[in-house]
C-alpha cells in the first residue's frame, strides 16, 4: 500500500530525484541524416573530394569547439576567427616550409636581429621614460618626454626595419621557413593566437560585450593587413605552397588515402579536445563559468573572479582556433593571406555554432560537418539557380545578362548564410541540439 | 610653401574629408547606441546601401541634374536617403524588432546585425557585381586648383567638387540634428529616452516611434555617408568592412549615445589617420640643411604605411577603452 503510494508520488522515486539519461533520440536522428548527406555526397562527387570535404568540415569542427566556449560556455561574442585562424596557418607555414639559405646564409639575418635589438632597447627606454615621476619630474612632464620619446623612437625603429625588410625582399625573396614538423608551427599557431586574444581580451573583457565584437572584429581585419603585405615574411599575394603535412602526403599515397589519413589524424585531435571540453564543462569550473554567464551578478556575490575566468575562456577559445586554423593551413597545403575571408572564416564559423547548439560540444560539431556541408554544395547550386534565372530572363524579357553572373552567383551565398543568421536566432536559439541544462537540486 | 601647401592637401583637406564621414555614420551609430543598446553592425552597409540607391537612381535618370547645375547623384540624395530610411525601419521590423520582444542580451542583437549586414552585402552585390563603379554617370567631377597669393607657391590648394559638397551636407546635417534634437518635441523625447528609457515611457512617450524616428534619422545619415564617400572616390560593394572599425572607434571616442561627441570622435579618427600615413619627411625636407650631418632622413618618416591604415582607429579603440572608456566626453552608456 505504501510502497504504491510512493512510486505514484514522482518525487520519491530514486530515478526521478536523479535525472537519468535520456534516450538520444534527437541526437540519433540528426547523426544519421548527417551521414545520409556523407554517403550521398560521396556517391556523387567521388571519394577523393568527399574526403577533402569532410577534412575541411574537421578542421572547422575545431574552429566551431573554439566559438562554442566563447559563446556558448561563457557569452562572449569573438567577431574576429578569421584572424585567429589566419594566425594558426601563418604559423603551420612558418614552421615548417623548408629554409630559406638565400636569407639565412647572408647577412640579413644579422642585420634583422640588430633591427630586433633597437626594438627592444627603446622599449626599454620608453618604459623608463614613463618611470620618470618617481624621480620627482612632474606627471605633465613625464607623460610628455614619453610620448615624444616614443614617437621619435617608433619613428628611427621602423624605418630601419622598412630599410631591411627591403633588403629582405629584394635579395632573399623572404624569409623562408624552420623546417620543422607542422604540429610544431600549429601549436605556436595557438599560443600566439591565445596571446593575441589575451591582449584582446584583457582590454575588453570588463566592458561592454559589444565593445569585444569591436575590437575582435578590428583585430582580424589588422592580422589579415599585416600578413598580406609583409611580403619579405609571408610572401604576401604570391603565396607559399606546398606546405609539408605531418601523414604522408598525396605524392606518395595518392589523394583519397593520403586524406583519409589526415582526416583520422584530425578526428584523434577532435575527439582529445572532445573529451577534455567534456570533462571541464561537468567539472565545478564548467559550473562556474556556466554561473557567470547566465547571472553575472550572483556569482560575484559568491566570490568568483568574473574577469578572470572570462579571459580563461576566452583566450581558451581563441588558442583553439589558432590551432585549428594552423591544421587547415597545412591541409590546404597554399597559405594565402588573401584567402582569408570573414565570411568564410569567421561567418561560417558562427553559424556552425548557433546552428548546432552553442555550449553543446556534439551539437558544435555537428552543425559543423552539417553547415560545411552545404555550404561546399550551395556552390553548385546557386551557379546553376543563377544559370536558370539568367535563360528565364533572356527567354522570357529579352534580358541582357551582365557577363560576371557566376560571381554574383557565389555572392548570392553571403545572403543565405545572413539570412540563416538571422533566422537562427529568431526561430531557433538555442540550436538544433540545445545545451542540456542539467538542474542540481 | 609647397610642402605647406601639400600638408593643406594631404592632411588638412583628406582629413577633413574622412572625417566628415565618419562623423556622420557614427552619429547614427550612436544614436541606435543610445536608444536600443546595442552596436549596430550594418550600419556600414546601410552607409553602401544608401549609396547604391543614389548609383540606380543616377543610371535612370543620368540627365537630371544637368538642368539644375548640380550632378545627378546629389539630386537623388534626398531621395535615397527616404529609401535608407525606410530600409532601417524595416529592418528593425523583419530583425531586430522580434529580438527585443524577446527580451535578448544586446549582445545577440550585435549578431542579428552581423546577420544583416551579410544580408545586405548579398543583396548588393548580387545587383551591383562586385567591381566599382563611379557615381559620376553623366556628369564631370569638377577639380578647383586654390593658387596661394604667396611667393613660391607653385602647387596649388586642391578641392574637389564632391569635398565641397561633402563639407556644406556634414554642416547642414548637423546644424539640422541640432536643432532636432534640442528644439523638436520629438528629439527631446529621443534624449529622454536615452537617458532612461522606463521613465521615458512611464512618462507617456510613445517608445516605438521613438524607435522608427531614431532608424529614420540613422538610416538618412547613412545613406549621406555613403554617397558622399562613394561621390569623392567611387561605389565599392565592399566598403563597410573598412568603414566599421573607424566609424565604431569615432563613436566610442566620443562617448556613446554622445551625438556631438560622434562629431568631434569623427574628426578626431579622421585626422590621426591621415596623420598617420602622412609622410613627415616632405616637412622637414626645407630644413635639411641646418640639420646636422649625423642625421640623415630616411626618404619615409610615415608612421604607418597606407595599407595599414587600419591599425589607426584601432589604436585609438584600445587607447580608449584602456584609459577613458566612457569617451572623451563622457559617453552615457558603457
Amino acid at each position: 500500500m505504501s510502497n504504491s503510494e510512493k512510486t505514484r508520488n514522482p518525487a520519491y522515486t530514486p530515478q526521478e530525484a536523479a535525472p537519468g539519461r535520456r534516450f538520444p533520440l534527437r541526437e540519433l536522428i540528426l547523426f544519421g541524416v548527417l551521414l545520409v548527406a556523407i554517403l550521398a555526397v560521396y556517391a556523387i562527387m567521388g571519394a577523393a573530394y568527399s574526403t577533402r570535404m569532410l577534412v575541411e568540415a574537421a578542421c572547422y569542427a575545431i574552429l566551431a569547439l573554439g566559438l562554442t566556449i566563447q559563446w556558448g560556455y561563457a557569452g562572449q561574442f569573438n567577431a574576429g576567427v578569421m584572424g585567429f585562424v589566419a594566425l594558426g596557418g601563418f604559423c603551420a607555414m612558418f614552421f615548417s616550409v623548408p629554409v630559406n639559405d638565400a636569407f639565412w646564409g647572408t647577412a640579413l639575418p644579422g642585420e634583422f636581429g640588430r633591427v630586433l635589438l633597437y626594438g627592444a632597447a627603446a622599449i626599454v627606454l620608453i618604459v623608463g621614460a614613463s618611470k620618470l615621476d618617481r624621480l620627482g619630474v612632474p606627471k605633465p612632464l613625464r607623460t610628455f618626454i614619453t610620448v615624444v620619446l616614443g614617437l621619435v623612437l617608433y619613428l628611427v625603429v621602423i624605418s630601419q626595419l622598412r630599410e631591411v625588410t627591403d633588403a629582405i625582399e629584394n635579395q632573399a625573396g623572404f624569409v623562408g621557413g624552420l623546417g620543422l614538423p607542422p604540429w610544431i608551427g600549429w601549436i605556436v599557431g595557438g599560443a600566439l593566437a591565445g596571446g593575441v586574444g589575451y591582449f584582446i581580451g584583457h582590454i575588453c573583457l570588463g566592458l561592454r560585450s559589444d565593445y569585444l565584437a569591436i575590437a575582435t572584429l578590428g583585430i582580424a581585419e589588422i592580422i589579415k593587413a599585416f600578413l598580406k603585405n609583409s611580403d619579405w615574411l609571408t610572401r604576401g599575394t604570391a603565396t607559399v605552397s606546398p606546405l609539408p603535412w605531418p601523414t604522408p602526403g598525396p605524392a606518395e599515397l595518392g589523394f583519397t588515402l593520403s586524406r583519409a589519413i589526415y582526416l583520422s589524424f584530425t578526428a584523434v585531435i577532435i575527439a582529445v579536445i572532445f573529451f577534455l571540453l567534456n570533462r571541464a564543462y561537468n567539472a565545478p569550473w564548467g559550473r562556474m563559468i556556466r554561473a557567470i554567464r547566465d547571472n553575472e551578478v550572483s556569482a560575484a556575490a559568491m566570490g568568483k573572479d568574473i574577469n578572470k575566468r572570462r579571459l580563461e575562456i576566452f583566450v581558451l577559445g581563441c588558442i583553439l582556433m589558432g590551432l585549428g586554423g594552423g591544421i587547415l593551413g597545412t591541409f590546404n597545403s597554399l597559405f594565402d593571406p588573401q584567402g582569408y575571408l570573414p565570411l568564410n572564416h569567421t561567418f561560417l564559423v558562427l553559424v556552425m555554432v548557433i546552428l548546432g547548439g552553442p555550449g553543446n560540444n556534439l551539437g558544435t560539431i555537428f552543425g559543423a560537418v552539417a553547415v560545411y556541408i552545404i555550404w561546399i554544395m550551395s556552390e553548385p547550386l546557386a551557379l546553376f539557380l543563377m544559370q536558370l534565372a539568367v535563360a528565364f530572363g533572356e527567354g522570357a524579357f529579352g534580358w541582357d545578362a551582365p557577363s560576371n553572373m557566376d560571381s554574383r552567383a557565389l555572392q548570392a551565398r553571403v545572403l543565405v548564410i545572413g539570412l540563416l543568421i538571422t533566422m537562427v536566432l529568431r526561430f531557433a536559439p538555442k540550436g538544433l541540439l540545445p545545451e542540456k541544462i542539467k538542474s542540481h537540486g | 610653401m609647397n610642402e605647406l601647401v601639400f600638408f593643406i592637401n594631404n592632411v588638412v583637406i583628406s582629413g577633413s574629408v574622412s572625417g566628415s564621414i565618419y562623423a556622420i555614420g557614427a552619429i547614427g551609430v550612436t544614436l541606435i547606441f543610445s536608444i536600443m543598446r546595442f552596436a549596430h553592425f550594418a550600419h556600414a552597409d546601410m552607409m553602401t546601401f544608401g549609396a547604391f540607391m543614389v548609383l540606380l537612381l543616377t543610371t535612370a535618370f543620368p540627365a537630371a541634374g544637368a538642368s539644375l547645375g548640380v550632378p545627378t547623384a546629389v539630386l537623388m540624395l534626398p531621395l535615397a536617403m527616404l529609401l535608407t530610411a525606410s530600409l532601417a525601419v524595416g529592418i528593425d521590423k523583419i530583425f531586430y524588432k522580434p529580438l527585443r520582444a524577446h527580451g535578448v542580451k544586446p549582445i545577440v542583437l550585435v549578431i542579428g546585425s552581423l546577420g544583416v549586414t551579410l544580408i545586405l552585402q548579398g543583396l548588393i552585390r548580387l545587383f551591383s557585381g562586385t567591381g566599382g563603379q563611379s557615381l559620376y554617370v553623366d556628369d564631370r567631377k569638377e577639380i578647383f586648383r586654390l593658387a596661394l597669393p604667396f611667393e613660391g607657391a607653385r602647387a596649388p590648394i586642391v578641392v574637389t567638387e564632391p569635398q565641397i559638397y561633402l563639407f556644406v551636407i556634414t554642416i547642414v546635417a548637423v546644424v539640422a540634428l541640432h536643432l532636432f534634437l534640442n528644439r523638436s518635441r520629438l528629439g527631446k523625447a529621443m534624449r529622454a529616452m536615452s537617458d532612461n528609457p522606463e521613465l521615458a515611457q512611464a512618462s507617456g512617450i510613445n517608445t516605438n516611434t521613438i524607435v522608427a524616428v531614431t532608424w529614420m534619422i540613422a538610416g538618412a545619415l547613412a545613406a549621406i555617408a555613403g554617397t558622399l564617400l562613394s561621390l569623392d572616390v567611387t561605389f565599392k560593394p565592399d566598403l563597410s568592412f573598412f568603414l566599421l572599425l573607424p566609424i565604431f572607434a569615432a563613436a566610442i571616442v566620443g562617448g556613446v549615445g554622445h551625438p556631438y561627441g560622434a562629431i568631434a570622435g569623427g574628426f578626431v579618427v579622421g585626422f590621426a589617420e591621415t596623420l598617420a600615413v602622412f609622410n613627415w619627411n616632405v616637412l622637414l625636407r626645407p630644413f635639411s640643411d641646418s640639420l646636422p650631418a649625423w642625421l640623415e632622413l630616411p626618404s619615409n618618416l610615415a608612421f604607418v604605411g597606407t595599407e595599414y591604415k587600419i591599425v589607426v582607429p584601432f589604436f585609438i579603440l584600445v587607447a580608449i577603452l584602456v584609459w577613458r572608456p566612457t569617451g572623451l566626453f563622457k559617453g552615457k552608456v558603457i
